[in-house]
């Protein structure tokens, strides 16, 4: 990591910081339109604000179809999926390529997560920009795999005739859906955190645009240098 | 046969609403239009629109080419729901009642011998039966049990040319669907006469159910009168309203 003349460093290499924002736009959709098909046939005994949701004017469709717009929403979420999928694919294979992952999110151990779980609560954990601390490397790794349960348990649901095996695996349709909907609580409580962290470090948001940051902070090339 | 009637009138009205569905996909997506779209003009929303059909004939074929005759799984006949849900796009007190002693199944389209089927001759085919889950593009699934002949054996008995790409279904609500020759073929696709070994309750689309185990439920046609073997695509009710076409499962 280089200090450039202007005095910041890269933490965001361009491939994360492009796939994230695409990603913003792909889990938006996929979230949206989710929470409406959710509204057709929910599992539980409640329903997402339909203002919340994506696929077409709600009110036309109930005057025209009777229902709130399923057709709108799926043809959003068989959209959406391709961009969620092929966006992930380039993620991973280049976090796994470049070693990013190895990199950036290991190792993490228990132990570590606790220490700084602790010291996060305490508000005595500094945030180093393009450093994970052990809470935020288990929080990207479970929200990670969360993103591949979603993947697997939509085609399983998608698909249960066709990936039977997969749906299987699931414990079949009706499980697979309810695990697809765990799943989705997941990462929104993630995204929760996340922007909530934001919020609290605004520092980090023109990070994940630029990818760079200034590196006045001695942590950072500290950090680096190792 | 007033019912039938009924169901006619609902017809008429879905034909008015159908023009009325052009406003509602360019209406459509609003939402999704301004969540993405923001800052964009509004016409963009036709763009979208015609963006996600696009889509989702991208996704016919997708699953057209994932789609294999493998079969999908059966349960045992104990898992069967007999109270099965019913669904169609009025109210359950307009579904049709068909009188079964004049009924006759209309054939047209490419297929050699067009002779109308009256139900004596059709209950008089080789019959089987299949416990199976009904997927439901809302989400909901119910595992029932269907007997009838198998589509295949029904569409080599009539002389269909297997080589075509669809078939087509007309129904006595005025419902309409199609479906592809693959899975037309597919060994668990069956003409059904009965579900829960009792003949099809007037509110499981008596006298004819058309059972694709490998498609979503509204693949799945009732009250079936008249079907056809054809190159060109006709869509269906639903599919005419957006939703997916294919809608394997």
């Amino acid at each position: 990591m280089n200090t450039d003349e202007r005095g910041t460093v890269k933490v965001h290499p361009g491939v994360v910081r492009v796939t994230h924002w695409i990603n913003v736009v792909a889990i938006a959709i996929m979230i949206g339109s989710g929470w409406r098909i959710w509204n057709s046939s929910p599992i539980f005994d409640f329903s997402f604000p339909v203002a919340a949701t994506i696929g077409g004017d709600p009110a036309t469709s109930q005057d025209v179809h009777n229902e709130l717009g399923l057709a709108g929403a799926l043809q959003w979420h068989f959209a959406g999926m391709w961009l969620l999928v092929v966006n992930g694919l380039v993620y991973l294979v280049y976090g796994i390529w470049s070693g990013h992952f190895r990199h950036a999110l290991f190792p993490v151990s228990p132990s570590a997560f606790l220490r700084d779980a602790l010291a996060a609560l305490t508000f005595r954990l500094p945030h180093r920009l393009g450093v994970y601390n052990a809470v935020q490397k288990a929080l990207y790794l479970g929200v990670l795999l969360a993103g591949i349960v979603m993947v697997l348990t939509g085609l399983s649901i998608w698909k249960p005739g066709q990936f039977q095996e997969l749906a299987f695996v699931f414990g079949g349709y009706d499980t697979a859906r309810l695990i697809h909907f765990l799943g989705m609580s997941a990462i929104v409580l993630f995204l929760v955190v996340h922007i909530a962290l934001v919020i609290i470090v605004p520092k980090t948001l023109p990070a994940m645009i630029t990818g760079r940051a200034a590196a006045h902070a001695p942590e950072i090339l500290q950090e680096s240098a190792g | 046969m007033s019912a039938i009637k009924d169901s006619k009138d609902v017809l008429r009205q879905g034909a008015v609403r159908t023009i009325e569905r052009r406003a509602f996909l360019k209406q459509g997506l609003s939402l999704g239009a301004l969540t993405l779209l923001t800052g964009c003009d509004v016409t963009d929303q036709d763009s979208v629109q015609t963006a996600l059909n696009a889509i989702s004939r991208w996704n016919d074929r997708v699953q057209a080419t994932l789609f294999s005759n493998r079969l999908v799984p059966t349960y045992p006949e104990s898992a069967a729901v007999k109270d099965f849900r019913s669904n169609q796009y009025y109210g359950e007190d307009a579904v049709p009642k068909i009188e079964g002693s004049s009924f006759k199944l209309g054939l047209s389209g490419l297929i050699d011998n067009r002779k109308p089927w009256t139900l004596p001759e059709l209950y008089a085919l080789p019959q089987t039966s299949q416990v199976t889950r009904h997927v439901c593009v809302e989400g909901w699934s119910m595992i029932g049990k269907w007997t009838g002949v198998p589509f295949r054996t029904f569409l080599e008995r009539i002389g269909a040319d297997l080589s075509a790409k669809y078939v087509g279904f007309e129904c006595a609500d005025g419902y309409y669907s199609s479906i592809d020759m693959a899975s037309a073929l597919h060994p668990q696709t069956l003409l059904t006469f009965k579900i829960s070994d009792e003949i099809l309750a007037p509110k499981y689309g008596y006298p004819l159910k058309l059972r694709v185990p490998t498609k979503l439920g509204f693949k799945n046609p009732k009250w079936i009168t008249a079907m056809y073997v054809t190159n060109r695509f006709s869509g269906g009710f639903w599919e005419d309203r957006g939703y997916n076409w294919f809608s394997g499962i």
